[in-house]
C-alpha cells in the first residue's frame, strides 16, 4: 500500500486509525468488501434523503441521515459522520421547506469520502 | 475460557442498513457465533417466530417497523418474551436509550460497535440467558408445561382461587409387598416406568400431577388452565391409564414378572387450588371435600373390585358418552351422608 498516499488522502477525509482498526478486527479482505457495500449503498441513502426531503418525508429523511452517519463513522468518515448527523438532527421545519441545498454539503463530502474509501482498499 | 460455554450461540442481527449487518454479522462470526441477519423489525418478528434464537442484535431507526415496535411485540409474546435483545444504535439522546431497556432491552451498544466490548456484552448477556434457560428446564422437568405456563403468566403467588376442576387419585394395588419382594433396584425401575406411562396419559387430556407419594399420583383437571371437559379428560385419561397398564403387564407376564394392578377415584366440583407450600418449596395443588372425596373413592377401589370410581358430579358431566355402573350409595369416611358411587366400564 502507498502510504504517503493514503496518509495524505486519508487524513482529512477518513480517520486512518478507525480504519486502520477496522480492517485489524475484521480482516483486510473483509473491509474491502465493506466498503464495496457501502459504495454501492451510499449513492442511495443520498436519494433517500432528496426524495424525502422533496416529499417533506421527516421520518424517512431522519431515518436516511441516521443511516449515513453510522456508515460514516464505521469507516472513520468523521466530517461526513458530522454532516449526518446535523442532518438528523434537522428540524421538521427545515424538512418542511424542502430546500435541497441542505444537501450539498453532504454530496459534495460523500463524493470525498468514496474516492478516498476506493483508494485504501485499492492498493 | 468461557468460550466453550458460550461460543456458537444462535443470533440475529436486524438492522436495516446493509453495512451494518454485514459488519457485525462478519464480528459474531469471528467470534465464534452463527448469525442471520433481517432488514427491518417485520422479517425479524417473522424469523423470531420461525426460528429459534438464542440473542438479537437490534437496531432501532428501521423502516417498516422499528425497533421499539419489535421490542414491544416481544414483551407481549409469551414465546419470545424472554429472549434477549441488546440494542445496537446511534441513537440521539439518552430517552431513546432509556425507552429501549425499559421496553425490555437486555443492554445498549453504541455504534460503531466496538467488538471487544461486543464480546464482553453478548458474553454476559447469553451467560444471563443459560442460567434463564436452566431455571426454566428446572420449572418444565418439575412441573407440567401448564403450571410452568401458568408460572411464567402470573408469576409464582401461594395463595389460592376457587376453580371448577376434576381431581384423580391413582395407587398401585398392593404395591408394598411387591416391592418388598423384589430388589429395590427394580422397584425404583418399575416406578419410574410406571410414572412415564401415567404422565403421558395423563398430560394427553390435560391434567397435571399436582403430588407424588411412593406409588401414589393426585392429579387435577381443569387447573390451572380452565378445561369446559375436565370431567370427560379425567375419566379418558383414567381409561388409558388402565389399558397403558394392560399393556405393560402383558410385558411383565412375559418375563415372569406379577401384573400390577391400580386404582382410580375421580371426583369433580368445587375446590380451591393454588401454590400452597413456602416460598422455598411449594406445589400447585388443590384441597375441599371433592378432593377428599377422590381420596376416598380411590381407596374404596378396593373394596369394589373396580378399577375406576367416580362421583356423581363426573358422572353427571359425562352424559351418555362413556358407560358407568351404578354402584348405589356407599358411606366414605368424612362424609355424613352417603355418595353415589359409579364403576367406569373397561375390559378387564
Amino acid at each position: 500500500m502507498g502510504n504517503d498516499m493514503d496518509g495524505n488522502k486519508g487524513n482529512d477525509v477518513i480517520d486512518l486509525a478507525t480504519f486502520r482498526a477496522l480492517q485489524d478486527s475484521a480482516g483486510a479482505d473483509f473491509v474491502t468488501e465493506l466498503v464495496d457495500a457501502y459504495l454501492d449503498e451510499a449513492p442511495r441513502m443520498l436519494e433517500t434523503l432528496r426524495s424525502s426531503l422533496a416529499a417533506r418525508d421527516q421520518d424517512a429523511f431522519r431515518r436516511a441521515a441516521h443511516s449515513l452517519k453510522s456508515n460514516s463513522m464505521t469507516f472513520g468518515a468523521t466530517a461526513l459522520a458530522a454532516i449526518a448527523r446535523n442532518l438528523e438532527l434537522t428540524t421538521r421545519e427545515v424538512v418542511a421547506q424542502g430546500d435541497a441545498r441542505v444537501l450539498d454539503a453532504a454530496a459534495g463530502e460523500q463524493q470525498r469520502v468514496a474516492a478516498a474509501l476506493q483508494e485504501l482498499t485499492n492498493a | 475460557m468461557r468460550e466453550s460455554g458460550i461460543g456458537g450461540a444462535r443470533l440475529l442481527v436486524v438492522d436495516d442498513n446493509r453495512v451494518n449487518r454485514l459488519l457485525l454479522t462478519r464480528n459474531l462470526e469471528l467470534q465464534g457465533h452463527s448469525a442471520a441477519s433481517a432488514e427491518n423489525g417485520r422479517i425479524a418478528l417473522e424469523m423470531l417466530r420461525r426460528e429459534s434464537f438464542d440473542l438479537v442484535l437490534l437496531d432501532m431507526e428501521m423502516p417498516e417497523m422499528d425497533g421499539f415496535q419489535v421490542l414491544e411485540q416481544l414483551v407481549n409474546d409469551l414465546q419470545l418474551r424472554d429472549l434477549p435483545v441488546i440494542v445496537t444504535s446511534s441513537l440521539e439522546g439518552i430517552d431513546s436509550v432509556v425507552r429501549c431497556i425499559e421496553l425490555g432491552a437486555e443492554d445498549y451498544l453504541a455504534k460503531p460497535i466496538n467488538p471487544v466490548l461486543l464480546k464482553a456484552r453478548l458474553g454476559a448477556s447469553l451467560e444471563k440467558k443459560r442460567l434463564r434457560d436452566q431455571q426454566k428446564e428446572f420449572v418444565r422437568r418439575f412441573a407440567t408445561p401448564e403450571v410452568a405456563q401458568d408460572l411464567q403468566t402470573s408469576g409464582f403467588a401461594l395463595g389460592g382461587k376457587r376453580v371448577d376442576a376434576s381431581v384423580m387419585f391413582v395407587d398401585i394395588r398392593d404395591f408394598t409387598p411387591l416391592a418388598e419382594s423384589q430388589p429395590p433396584e427394580e422397584t425404583i425401575e418399575l416406578l419410574n416406568t410406571y410414572y412415564t406411562l401415567m404422565f403421558d396419559a395423563i398430560s394427553a387430556h390435560g391434567g397435571i400431577v399436582s403430588l407424588i407419594i411412593g406409588d401414589g399420583l393426585m392429579v387435577i383437571f381443569g387447573a390451572p388452565v380452565p378445561q369446559p371437559e375436565h370431567c370427560d379428560s379425567a375419566v379418558r385419561a383414567a381409561m388409558e391409564m388402565i389399558e397403558t397398564i394392560d399393556l405393560f403387564n402383558v410385558e411383565r407376564t412375559g418375563v415372569g414378572k406379577p401384573r400390577i394392578r391400580i386404582g382410580i377415584g375421580i371426583a369433580s366440583g368445587d375446590m380451591v387450588a393454588g401454590y400452597a407450600g413456602t416460598n422455598e418449596r411449594a406445589t400447585y395443588t388443590c384441597v375441599g371435600d371433592t378432593v377428599n372425596l377422590a381420596a376416598r373413592l380411590e381407596s374404596h377401589t378396593k373394596v369394589a373390585q373396580r378399577s375406576i370410581l367416580i362421583d356423581g358430579a363426573t358422572r353427571a358431566a359425562l352424559g351418555d358418552r362413556i358407560p358407568v355402573e351404578p354402584l348405589g350409595p356407599i358411606q366414605v369416611k368424612g362424609k355424613s351422608v352417603a355418595v353415589e358411587v359409579y364403576a367406569v366400564l373397561v375390559e378387564n
